[in-house]
C-alpha cells in the first residue's frame, strides 16, 4: 500500500512543479546552417555573461519558425534560426498568435554544390542544376518538341545538350555520368534557398520561367536522381565520400569543415568561397537570419544580453569568432543596420 | 509406404532404410551448419561493430595539452575583502593572456594573419578552463607558472595522427606552417597528450575539446528515474487487476488487446503524444528529464505490465489459494504473498525495459530533449538531452573530433546496457524459484 501513496505523491508533486516552472534560460529552435553558429555564441555567452547558456534545438527552419510563432509565453521558444525569411504564411502564423518578433541577419552563407575529392570536378551553370533536378521538362529534356513530360535525362551529358540547345550556347562537354544529387528536406531552409537560388534563377536561364511552364522548377524529381536526406549534414560528406559520382547541397561552413573529403562546384564560372559569398557573386549566396520574440524580451534573463553578444563585431566581424567556423561577415552597412534593428526592441 | 517396405527382401528394406536415414541425418547436419552460420554471421556483425567503434573511440580517451608560461596577477582579481571578485574574474583577459604567452614560442612571427593562425592552435575555450581552475584554487593558494591547457580539436587531430599531413594543404584544417609550429612544441616537449577526464566530468560544448557526456549521463539517469517511478507501480497494479481482479469479458480482452498493441507502437508516436499533451495541455517544460521520463514511461509500461503478468502467473495458485484460505483478503493474498515470489521476474522485466528507453532518442526529439545544452541539469525540469542524443548531435556536428567523441560516447552506452542486461541477469539467477 505504501507505495501506492508514494505514487499518489509523487503525481501531485509533478503537477505542482509543472504549474511553478519559469525559465530562466533562453531557448533557440530553427535552422540546422544557423545552428553551429548560435551554439557557439551561446556557450561564449554563458562562459563570460553570468547568465545560463542557451539551450538549442536544432529544427530545420520550417520547424523551428512554426514552433516560434505557436504563441507568446515561457513554453514557447524566445529565439527562431532561419535559413531564408520568413515566409508570408508564417507571418500570418505568429500574428494570428499574438506574436511579434524583430528579424536580424547575423551573416553570409552560400550555398554549396558538392562532390567528393575523387570525383569529376564542375564548373557547370546554374541552369544545368534547375535542369538536372526538376520534375518536369519540356520534351521531358531528352525529346525534340515543347510539351511536358516528366524529366528522363539520366546523365550530366543529356543535361549538357538540353541547357546547350535551350540557352543557344556550346555544350560544355560534361561526363556521361549518372545524375544523382542529395537535397535537404522540405523544412530545411537550405531547401528553399536551393529553391530560389538554383531552381528558379536556373529555371530563368533556361528561358522558362514564362507562360505554361513557369512553375515547373518548383517541384523536384522523385525517380530517385534527387535523393532527400534529413537534417544531417555529416550523413551527406560520409555519402559523397563514398561515392563519387554523387553530389550534395548544403551550406558554405560544412564545405570549409570538409575541405579533405568534398569540393564545390564552379557555378556560373564563379568559385565557391568566403569572398564571392560576401560580395554575392557566387549564385548561392544568402543572407543567415534569426527572429526575437518582441514580448520575450524583458521577460526572460538575459535574452537582450544574448542579442547584443551576436549582434557584435566580436562575434559577427572579420576579426570574430564565427568567422572561423564559417560566418561570411556581413558589409559594414549591413551590420549596422543590425545593430539599429537590435536599439528598437 | 511401409507396406511396400516390408514386402521387399531383409536386404532391400536395410539398403532402402540406410539410405533415408542418410537423408535424415543430411538434413539435421544442413539445418545444425545453417544455425552455426546463421550465428558466425550474427557474431561477425557484432565484432565488426564494436570493433569499428572501439577503434574510433578510444583515441578520444586522450586529450592534446600544450605548456604555457603565465604568471597570474591574483591581486587584480580581488575585491577588498580578499576575495574573488565576480567582474574582475570575468573581465580578466584568460584568452588573450594564453595566446599572448603562447606566442612568445615563436617571437619571429609577427604578421598579425600569421598570428592570428598561431592562436588557432590553442583551445578556444582555454582561457574559461584556466578561470575556473584559478577559481578553484581559491584566491589565497599559490599557482604554479606554467599550466597545461588543451590544444585546439585539429591540433588533438593531427597529434593522434587522425590529420593526414601528406595530403595537399588546401585539403587540411592545418596549413603547412601551423604543422611546422606544432613539430617545433613537440621537438621542445611543450606538447603532452593526458587522460581525457573532460570527456567524463563535463557536458556538451562546441569545441571538442571541452566536451563530454557527464550532462547527458545525467540527464538519462534523470528521465529513467521518472520513467521507474512512473511506471513501476502503475503496471505492477495493472497487471495485479488484470490478473486477479478483472472479470474475463469483453473489456477485458478489449485491455489486453490493446496492452500488447502498445508494446509494438513505434517510439517517435509516444514522443508526439508528449508534445501534444504533456507539453501542450499541462504546459510542463520543453527539454526536461521530467517530461523525457513520462514519454519513455509510457514506452515501458507495455513491457513491464507483460512481465509482471507473466511472473504472477508463475507463482503457483496454491500459494494464493493457502493465503486466501486461512482468510487473507484478495489484497492481501496478492500484495503479500504473490507479489514478494514474483517481484525478481518483475524486476527482470523493468531493467530490460529501462535498458530499452535508456538507447531510445526518437520520443525525445519531439519534446526537445535534442539540443545543445551546455549546463549538467541539476532537477527534472532543467533542460536535459540524454546518451543516445548526445551521440546523435555529436555524429552530426561537422568537426572531425567529435567523430571519435560520439565513437566514446556509444562504447559508455553500450557498457551501460550491458551492465543493465547483465543485472537483470544475475537477478533473476539468484532470486528465481523452482516450484
Amino acid at each position: 500500500m505504501r507505495f501506492v501513496h508514494g505514487f499518489v505523491g509523487f503525481v501531485a508533486m509533478v503537477a505542482v512543479s509543472g504549474a511553478a516552472q519559469a525559465r530562466d534560460q533562453i531557448s533557440i529552435v530553427g535552422s540546422s546552417t544557423v545552428y553551429p553558429f548560435s551554439t557557439i555564441v551561446a556557450e561564449k555567452f554563458g562562459q563570460s555573461s553570468g547568465f545560463k547558456t542557451p539551450v538549442i534545438e536544432s529544427t530545420g527552419s520550417g520547424g523551428g519558425l512554426k514552433l516560434f510563432c505557436a504563441g507568446v509565453g515561457l513554453s514557447h521558444p524566445d529565439i527562431t534560426n532561419a535559413s531564408r525569411a520568413i515566409k508570408a504564411s508564417e507571418e500570418e502564423l505568429c500574428a494570428s498568435n499574438g506574436v511579434e518578433f524583430v528579424e536580424f541577419i547575423v551573416g553570409n552563407d552560400g550555398v554549396a554544390f558538392a562532390n567528393s575529392l575523387e570525383g569529376e570536378s564542375f564548373s557547370i551553370s546554374i541552369a544545368h542544376i534547375a535542369a538536372a533536378l526538376a520534375a518536369e521538362l519540356p520534351g521531358g529534356g531528352i525529346a525534340n518538341g515543347a510539351d511536358i513530360q516528366a524529366n528522363g535525362m539520366k546523365t550530366w551529358a543529356q543535361v549538357d545538350a538540353f541547357v546547350a540547345g535551350q540557352m543557344g550556347v556550346n555544350a560544355l562537354g560534361l561526363p556521361a555520368l549518372p545524375i544523382s544529387v542529395m537535397v535537404p528536406p522540405p523544412t530545411s531552409g537550405t531547401r528553399d534557398a536551393m529553391g530560389s537560388l538554383f531552381m528558379k534563377e536556373g529555371w530563368k536561364k533556361l528561358g522558362l520561367y514564362d507562360g505554361e511552364t513557369k512553375n515547373l522548377y518548383k517541384s523536384l524529381r522523385e525517380d530517385g536522381v534527387a535523393i532527400e536526406v534529413g537534417e544531417n549534414d555529416s550523413l551527406i560528406i560520409e555519402k559523397l565520400a563514398a561515392d563519387k559520382n554523387l553530389f550534395g547541397v548544403f551550406g558554405y561552413s560544412f564545405f570549409d569543415t570538409n575541405r579533405d573529403k568534398v569540393k564545390a562546384s564552379i557555378l556560373d564560372g564563379v568559385e565557391l568561397n568566403f569572398e564571392t559569398i560576401a560580395s554575392y557573386e557566387y549564385p548561392g549566396a544568402r543572407p543567415l537570419f534569426f527572429y526575437v520574440k518582441k514580448q520575450h524580451v524583458d521577460v526572460v534573463p538575459g535574452l537582450m544580453e544574448f542579442i547584443e553578444a551576436f549582434i557584435s563585431e566580436e562575434a559577427m566581424g572579420m576579426d570574430g569568432y564565427l568567422f572561423p567556423a564559417g560566418l561570411v561577415p556581413l558589409s559594414e552597412d549591413d551590420f549596422q543596420e543590425q545593430v539599429e534593428a537590435a536599439f528598437s526592441l | 509406404m511401409s507396406n511396400v517396405v516390408q514386402k521387399l527382401g531383409a536386404k532391400k528394406r536395410a539398403a532402402i532404410i540406410e539410405a533415408s536415414l542418410k537423408k535424415r541425418h543430411a538434413k539435421e547436419r544442413r539445418l545444425r551448419a545453417y544455425g552455426v552460420a546463421a550465428i558466425i554471421f550474427a557474431i561477425g556483425f557484432l565484432v565488426t561493430l564494436l570493433s569499428t567503434v572501439i577503434g574510433n573511440g578510444y583515441t578520444a580517451l586522450q586529450q592534446t595539452q600544450v605548456k604555457i608560461d603565465l604568471e597570474i596577477p591574483i591581486a587584480k582579481l580581488l575585491n577588498d575583502e580578499g576575495q574573488f571578485d565576480e567582474k574582475r574574474l570575468r573581465r580578466y583577459g584568460w584568452g588573450s593572456s594564453i595566446k599572448k604567452s603562447f606566442r612568445t614560442n615563436f617571437p619571429d612571427v609577427t604578421d598579425r594573419m600569421a598570428q592570428r593562425a598561431l592562436g588557432e592552435l590553442v583551445s578556444a575555450n582555454a582561457g574559461f578552463e584556466l578561470r575556473q581552475l584559478v577559481e578553484a584554487a581559491g584566491p589565497e593558494a599559490t599557482l604554479p607558472t606554467s599550466f597545461w591547457v588543451k590544444t585546439s580539436d585539429d591540433v588533438d587531430m593531427l597529434m593522434k595522427g587522425r590529420m593526414d599531413r601528406n595530403l595537399p594543404e588546401q585539403q587540411r584544417r592545418l596549413s603547412d606552417q601551423q604543422i611546422a609550429w606544432v613539430d617545433a612544441l613537440v621537438a621542445d616537449g611543450k606538447i603532452r597528450k593526458v587522460f581525457n577526464t573532460t570527456f567524463f566530468t563535463a557536458a556538451d560544448s562546441r569545441e571538442p575539446e571541452s566536451a563530454g557526456i557527464l550532462g547527458a549521463v545525467v540527464g538519462s539517469a534523470l528521465a529513467l528515474m521518472v520513467t521507474v517511478i512512473l511506471s513501476l507501480p502503475l503496471a505492477v497494479m495493472a497487471a495485479i487487476y488484470l490478473e486477479y481482479f478483472a472479470k474475463p469479458g469483453k473489456v477485458t480482452d478489449f485491455i489486453e488487446v490493446n496492452i500488447n498493441n502498445l508494446a509494438a507502437v513505434p517510439s517517435i508516436v509516444f514522443g508526439l503524444l508528449g508534445l501534444s499533451v504533456f507539453l501542450g495541455f499541462f504546459g510542463l517544460p520543453r527539454s526536461a528529464p521530467l517530461v523525457g521520463g513520462m514519454v519513455l514511461a509510457l514506452m515501458t509500461l507495455p513491457t513491464i505490465i507483460i512481465a509482471t503478468r507473466a511472473s504472477i502467473r508463475a507463482v503457483p495458485t496454491s500459494i494464493r489459494d493457502a493465503a486466501l484460505g486461512i482468510g487473507a483478503s484478495r489484497m492481501q493474498a496478492a500484495l503479500d504473498h504473490v507479489l514478494p515470489l514474483a517481484a525478481p521476474g518483475i524486476l527482470t522485466g523493468t531493467i530490460i525495459g529501462l535498458a530499452q528507453a535508456l538507447g531510445e532518442t526518437a520520443p525525445l526529439i519531439m519534446i526537445g530533449m535534442v539540443a545543445f545544452i551546455v549546463d549538467v541539469p541539476t532537477s527534472v525540469t532543467s533542460p536535459a538531452t540524454a546518451l543516445p542524443v548526445q551521440i546523435f548531435i555529436w555524429a552530426d556536428s561537422a568537426e572531425r573530433a567529435f567523430y571519435e567523441r560520439s565513437s566514446l560516447a556509444i562504447v559508455v552506452l553500450l557498457l551501460f546496457l550491458i551492465a543493465m542486461n547483465l543485472t537483470a541477469v544475475m537477478l533473476r539467477r539468484k532470486f528465481e524459484k523452482k516450484w
